[in-house]
Formats: structure tokens, C-alpha cells, sequence
């Protein structure tokens, strides 16, 4: 059965990837809007790097986290005058890592499904009174609803999943940045073949499961129409 | 009370330049080919389109000039797209209440339900948008923006992407709104019937300009312009129902020039109706001529003569006061020695009775 640094570890991975997938919504919502109707001609750079993390090693990318937030990093030094703990090796160095490294997961479908919507539905809303705000959260939001839906998702699932990132900026401290993904790395180590099934088991049924959700949801969507 | 508009917007291959005062009133046409930027006024027109150094006052309210630009949300506008464009995510009665809902208070001027019976979709509105027809579409798009209480309605070309039957079931509808509702309409179609069906004034445009504007009547009979040349050349009469004559089943509409005889209409006395009269069925004769089959003889005079083509010439006349139009050959024309002022009798072969 599972054991207690198991459970530990579960829950935090549930912990993270929730804390992750909140923070990514409202901050993904606003640069994927931004992203499928701006006709800013340099928009593409932005693209790419909001699709660096698709491509890049999680190492890469948490290596640079590492330096960055380290004690003598430009970020961990900044916390280090301020009198603050440097992020490097706790949970909400996680969190920012993970924000990172899962955000393609979220802004891509939302930017695809806001592009889907198109301009007319919110022109429409204009000439009835609505003002940009009203029209993007009675418009443009229920219309590309299920694009919030495969984001969240993916951006779910793509942190519970991620090990590289973790591993570089996190660490392996039980409780605080043990996840699921490091515990069946540990559980391999130690020969724990049943544990390691069990863990990994479980995360793939879930992640199914939660993809099976989703496309069935996409299925059933409203179409946009003209 | 008018719409003064004045605007010129580059874009590139294509350029618009127009100043127009409107009449805040009843339904104007904007009427040219596809891609003379009929849509593009009308995007300027509602703030869609941004086009600085525009000037645009509707009514006593400035829309835009030097120092301000009233956004989209803040014009007391209703639009109808090509496409009905209604919101998947609402049902009818939810695509009908968005724009209601958000009319400020005290500017109501149709109320969801007077909107409804307007357009007679009272069956629709629990239905959702997929399960309505394109025509049904229309009239709920058209719904949504008269419950926004617009204090001018713009209208780009609604009935364009319908099929023949669909567009013969919503104009009597848009007739009936020209008549029940005073709100100015902008209405912008390359088609002439429904132009001649629903328009009291009349913007010809071509290639990003206006060619001339003015009231129906006189702009399709003018001979200096396309549609008073063109092979469907038509004068519009406005009549009323004077009276019905059962022993023959006819019913007899009287305008400023006379009296029409046609065949009885269902319509009540004093009914207006608008007529249609072609060009090719009106003839002319110097005397009143006697033994003829046509019922419809009015005197007139000539008041335009133009060549049309090789043998052809289009006469522009007066009965009463109101513009007729006759196309005859140019024999005809130099054997009746027709010249401005000669007064002659229009035998008319035919109308139609718009609505």
C-alpha cells in the first residue's frame, strides 16, 4: 500500500499542480486574449517564447530557475537583502518553476479558442452596449469555454507530470518539494518496484482519465457559429 | 433633425470619401456594387472602423469629430450583420435580452416584447441557435437589435446570404418596421428590389464615393444616372387605396398624377402602397387614344429625353408633379417629335404593387 511519504507526496503534488493551475489561468487568460488579437507585427517573438517550454529539456529550464533564484542569483539575492528566504529549494520555487514550464499547456488552447471566437461576436456585443470588459467575460469567455477547459487540464495534468523542472529547483524534501513524479524516481532507486507501480499506476489512469474527460467535453461543446 | 456624416479613410487599394447629410428619418438605401465600400461606411458609421478626422452627428448627439470618438458600446446604435451572428452560447430569448438589458435607463424605445411581435418570433424564443432556420437567424438578429432600443438602426445587406423564398418572408417584415417604428434605418444591399421595396432615400455609391443621394422617387428616374438607364429602369409611385370596384374585381389607387386601376387588392381604403412602374410599359401617344385595352392613361408632360442606346431612348416624365419613366425607340421618339414641355399621354401596360 501506499506509504506515508507517499500520501505526503500525492498530496503535494495535488497541492502544487491546483496552486499552478489557478495562477496560470489568470495569468494565461489575459497574454492568450492578448495573443490571438493583437496584430502587433513582433508578436510571433512572444509566441515562441511562451512555446519555449514545449521543446526545451525541463533541465534547461530548471537550471536556469537554479540560478536565477539561488542565494547569489539576481532574484535570490534581491530576497537575500530584503531579509527574505531565497525561493530555491521551497514550494513556491516550485510553483514558479512550474508556472513556467506548463505555460504553453494553458495559453495555447485558450489563444487557439479566443481565435476560434473570432471579432464578430464581440463587435456584435459593442453595437448592443457592451463595454470591452462586459463583452470579454458575457462574450468572449462562455464562447471559448471549452478551451478553458482543455487548459486547465493540460496545465493540471502537464505539472502533476513534470519531474526535470522539479528536480533541479526543488529538490527532494518531503513535505515541501516531494512530488509524486520524484517519489517513484526515489522508489525505482531503492528497488521499490510495487511502490513505483503503484504510483506510477495510478498517475497514468488519472491522467487518462482526465484527457478522456476532456475530449469527451470538446465533443459535446457548443460549436461557434457565424 | 439630420445625419451628418463626412469621413475619408485610406486603405490602401481601396479608399473612401463621403460627406452626406442624411435625413434622420425613415429607411436610406446605400445602394453599389459589391466591394464600393457600402460595409465599410457603415462599420465608420457605428464605430467599428476607426477613421480619424471623421465627423459624424446623428441627430443632436456628435459621434465623433476632432476631439472625441463615442466607442461602439456608447452609441445608441443597432447593427445587423450580413450573417445573423447571434450568440451560440444563449438561447433566443438570451440573444434578445443582451442588448435590452444594457439599454441606460429612461431610453427605452422597444420594449423585447414589442421586438418579438414586430418580427413574430414569439415560437423561437425558448429555441436555441443551432435549431433555427437562416431566415428565422435573421429575424432574431434583427429582434436583438431593435430591443436595443436604437436611435438609428444600420443594416448591412441582412438578407443577402438568404435564398429567394427566405428574403420574401422578411421583408414584409422590414415594411412593417418602416412603418410601425420612427426609427431612421441605414440600409445597405446591392439589390434593387428590395431598394425599391423599403427605401424613402437613396445613397448610390461606386468606388468609395458617393455618386449622388436623394429621395427614391428621383433617383431612380434620373436619366443622368445608371438606374434611370439601365434596362430595369423603374419610376416608384406612392399611392393610396382610393377605392374597390367589385363588379370588375378592381381596386383603383390614386396618386398626385391619377388614378390606377389594378386587380383587387385585399387592402384596406386609404392603404399607401408603393408601385413599380418599368420603363418598357409605358408607352406614349400625342392624343388621348380611345379603343385601347390599357386602363392606365395619364396625361403628362416630357420633362428629360436621353439616348440609351443606338435605338432606344429613355423619356423622363411628369404626371402631376410625379416622375415617370418611358423607354421607347428613338424612331418613336422623333416621330412624335418629343422635345422638354410637350405634353403627351403615358399609357401604362403594367405595375406592381410592392407592398
Amino acid at each position: 500500500m501506499l506509504t506515508a511519504a507517499d500520501l505526503t507526496a500525492l498530496g503535494l503534488t495535488l497541492k502544487l499542480a491546483t496552486v499552478v493551475t489557478v495562477i496560470l489561468l489568470l495569468l494565461g487568460t489575459p497574454l492568450a486574449w492578448w495573443l490571438a488579437r493583437s496584430r502587433w507585427r513582433f508578436k510571433f517573438i512572444l509566441e515562441a517564447v511562451v512555446a519555449l517550454p514545449l521543446v526545451l529539456p525541463p533541465t534547461v529550464l530548471g537550471f536556469y530557475l537554479l540560478v536565477a533564484l539561488g542565494p547569489r542569483g539576481p532574484l535570490g539575492g534581491l530576497m537575500t537583502t530584503l531579509g527574505l528566504q531565497p525561493l530555491a529549494f521551497t514550494f513556491a520555487g516550485l510553483v514558479i518553476g512550474s508556472v513556467f514550464y506548463s505555460l504553453p499547456f494553458v495559453v495555447q488552447p485558450l489563444q487557439d479558442a479566443f481565435a476560434a471566437v473570432g471579432r464578430r461576436p464581440m463587435e456584435v456585443a459593442a453595437t448592443l452596449g457592451a463595454s470591452p470588459l462586459d463583452r470579454f467575460f458575457t462574450v468572449a469567455v462562455p464562447l471559448a469555454r471549452p478551451g478553458f477547459l482543455t487548459a486547465a487540464v493540460l496545465g493540471f495534468a502537464h505539472t502533476v507530470g513534470e519531474f526535470g523542472v522539479v528536480l533541479m529547483i526543488g529538490g527532494n524534501i518531503p513535505g515541501e518539494t516531494q512530488v509524486l513524479s520524484i517519489a517513484i524516481y526515489d522508489h525505482v532507486e531503492a528497488l521499490e518496484y510495487g511502490h513505483a507501480h503503484l504510483l506510477s499506476g495510478g498517475l497514468l489512469v488519472l491522467s487518462f482519465l482526465l484527457l478522456v474527460g476532456v475530449y469527451a467535453a470538446r465533443r459535446r461543446g457548443p460549436a461557434v457559429r457565424p | 433633425m439630420s445625419i451628418k456624416a463626412r469621413f475619408s479613410l485610406n486603405l490602401g487599394e481601396f479608399a473612401l470619401a463621403v460627406d452626406l447629410t442624411l435625413p434622420a428619418g425613415g429607411v436610406t438605401a446605400v445602394f453599389g456594387p459589391s466591394g464600393c465600400g457600402k460595409t465599410t461606411l457603415l462599420r465608420v458609421l457605428a464605430g467599428l472602423e476607426k477613421c480619424p478626422g471623421g465627423f459624424l452627428q446623428v441627430g443632436p448627439q456628435i459621434w465623433q469629430d476632432d476631439q472625441r470618438f463615442v466607442p461602439p458600446h456608447r452609441r445608441a446604435l443597432g447593427y445587423v450583420f450580413q450573417e445573423a451572428s447571434l450568440f451560440a452560447h444563449l438561447d433566443v430569448a438570451g440573444n434578445l435580452a443582451y442588448g435590452a438589458r444594457r439599454v441606460p435607463a429612461g431610453e427605452r424605445r422597444v420594449s423585447v416584447d414589442r421586438a418579438v411581435a414586430l418580427l413574430g418570433i414569439e415560437h423561437l424564443l425558448a429555441r436555441s441557435c443551432g435549431e433555427l432556420s437562416g431566415g428565422e437567424r435573421q429575424r432574431v438578429a434583427i429582434a436583438r437589435a431593435l430591443a436595443a432600443s436604437p436611435g438609428l438602426l444600420l443594416m448591412d445587406e441582412p438578407l443577402a446570404g438568404l435564398d429567394v423564398a427566405r428574403r420574401q418572408e422578411i421583408l414584409p417584415y422590414l415594411e412593417s418596421l418602416r412603418a410601425e417604428l420612427d426609427i431612421p434605418v441605414i440600409y445597405v444591399s446591392h439589390a434593387p428590389e428590395e431598394v425599391a421595396r423599403l427605401a424613402d432615400h437613396l445613397v448610390l455609391m461606386d468606388a468609395g464615393r458617393v455618386q449622388a443621394d436623394g429621395p427614391i422617387t428621383e433617383m431612380l428616374t434620373r436619366l443622368d444616372l445608371p438606374l434611370g438607364r439601365d434596362d430595369e429602369a423603374a419610376a416608384l409611385i406612392t399611392a393610396s387605396v382610393a377605392a374597390h370596384d367589385e363588379t370588375y374585381a378592381l381596386t383603383s389607387l390614386e396618386f398626385p398624377g391619377g388614378r390606377f386601376s389594378v386587380a383587387r387588392q385585399d387592402l384596406p381604403v386609404g392603404r399607401a402602397v408603393r408601385l413599380r412602374v418599368a420603363a418598357r410599359d409605358v408607352s406614349l401617344t400625342e392624343v388621348h387614344q380611345a379603343g385601347t385595352s390599357i386602363l392606365n392613361i395619364f396625361p403628362a408632360e416630357v420633362v428629360e429625353l436621353a439616348t440609351v442606346s443606338e435605338a432606344q431612348v429613355m423619356v423622363r416624365l411628369s404626371v402631376g408633379g410625379v416622375p415617370l419613366l418611358s423607354r421607347i425607340t428613338r424612331k418613336s421618339a422623333a416621330l412624335l417629335d418629343l422635345s422638354c414641355g410637350k405634353p403627351v399621354y403615358a399609357q401604362v401596360k403594367s405595375v406592381a404593387l410592392l407592398s
